[in-house]
């Protein structure tokens, strides 16, 4: 190395302020610092710096750590998921079933938008409880996820807004539909109470808009096909308090 | 517990401090946390035993901020650093805890990958190739974004709104 030391190595000085400078080159980067007051004021000024990052963040490393972020124990990560699975399986079995005893039936719902009302149902038991992660986007990022909804359903679609009601939009997700990928927006309000918007891709040709009305449990479903898409709408409300929500969700779909 | 969980919680409090130093709010920084944490509980597999846990865990939670920061730019509504606004604080007269508060608002100024390294070196004390490695950038990179981040903190901080700081993502 050299003796004679010409300029200072702008990555020295920052190894210095943050003593991460080969011991060897001490002694002279210090000798430097002396006789250059410019540097040497900014290697205190960048040390400044480090420790009000440390006033400002430390009192973290005290905070008690929050109950999600303790790994949950063994039973919630293989049983629920199992369950899960399993009333999944349940309900394609029951659409399968009726599908096969119904096919013939004139008179009651094609299956196809039967089991629109029953996947919506199901996603919707499946994911309001969740309190991790009830969505897989957020709605701070509405625009990132409604394009990627709409990519992945391959039309465009809308996410309505129903703040008129009281409902906000808590967020979406992707999920297996029967048909490709469906999407599923959740909506809260003030006190809770969570409704979801199921939407999917519909391809059977049925041009009907008229609403429907299922129950499965205590998820009551107002489902309709519009265009591309079939909608459903579902949540634990009382049936008259549902459709008025379910005609916003229609209005701002056709505005 | 078992032990690799274990090892990972001991990282926890680090991880939350990181988060918070990237989005401040609280609620946002833990979902930070969630979602590293349950990334690494999900690849903990692909963890090479005996290499850094600590630079491991850092560098997912780097990825999954950077692409936080990609979806949220996404969005044009949301004001653009690209803009010439920049909010330079302005210095109060105060010197009582005026640096703690300067320096939060004077971070929110840089761009993120600038502020990245400035805090992985500044808060948590790692070594160059160490927060190369985090990034996936060469250490030469580090080093510049080191020396630029602290030089416009450093004029924030001083109250100059110097026409460098216009920030270019």
């Amino acid at each position: 190395m050299n003796e004679t030391m010409k300029t200072l190595n702008e990555s020295e000085l920052q190894a210095y302020t943050d003593g991460q400078l080969d011991p060897l080159r001490l002694a002279e980067v210090e000798a430097w610092l002396a006789s250059h007051p410019g540097d040497a004021e900014r290697v205190d000024s960048y040390r400044q710096q480090n420790a009000a990052l440390h006033t400002l963040f430390d009192p973290v490393l005290n905070e008690a750590i929050p109950q999600r972020l303790i790994k949950p124990e063994p039973q919630s990560w293989t049983i629920l998921p199992q369950l899960r699975y399993a009333a999944v399986a349940v309900w394609l079995a029951i659409g399968g079933m009726l599908g096969w005893f119904l096919h013939d039936a004139q008179k009651v719902p094609t299956v196809a938008s039967m089991s629109l009302a029953s996947q919506a149902a199901m996603a919707h038991a499946v994911y309001t409880p969740e309190v991790r992660h009830p969505v897989e986007v957020g709605a701070d990022q509405e625009a990132h996820l409604t394009a990627w909804l709409s990519k992945r359903l391959g039309a465009p679609l809308k996410v309505p807004h129903l703040a008129a009601t009281g409902y906000e939009l808590v967020g979406g997700r992707l999920l297996p539909g029967s048909n490709g990928p469906a999407a599923q927006f959740m909506y809260q309000d003030a006190r809770g109470q969570r409704l979801t918007l199921y939407v999917r891709t519909d391809k059977t040709d049925n041009q009907e808009t008229a609403f429907r009305y299922a129950r499965e449990e205590n998820v009551g479903v107002f489902y309709w096909i519009d265009g591309p898409f079939g909608y459903a709408l579902s949540g634990d409300l009382e049936k008259s308090e549902l459709l008025r929500v379910a005609q916003l969700v229609y209005q701002q779909l056709n505005p | 517990m078992n032990e690799t969980d274990r090892l990972i919680e001991e990282h926890i409090p680090r991880l939350r401090r990181y988060a918070r130093s990237l989005v401040w709010e609280r609620g946002r920084a833990d979902d930070l946390v969630q979602d590293t944490l349950e990334r690494a509980w999900g690849r903990f597999h692909l963890w090479r035993r005996g290499s850094d846990l600590r630079a491991w865990l850092f560098s997912i939670m780097h990825n999954i901020h950077a692409n936080n920061v990609r979806a949220d730019s996404a969005i044009p509504a949301q004001q653009s650093l690209d803009e010439d606004e920049l909010n330079i604080p302005v210095r109060a007269t105060q010197e009582d805890g005026l640096q703690i508060r300067d320096i939060q608002t004077a971070l929110d100024c840089l761009p993120v990958e600038q502020r990245e390294v400035l805090l992985l070196i500044g808060l948590e004390e790692m070594r160059y190739e160490e927060v190369a490695k985090v990034l996936s950038v060469p250490v030469g990179t580090v080093m510049s974004r080191l020396s630029r981040g602290r030089e416009h903190l450093r004029q924030i901080m001083a109250g100059n709104s110097a026409p460098e700081l216009r920030v270019v993502k």
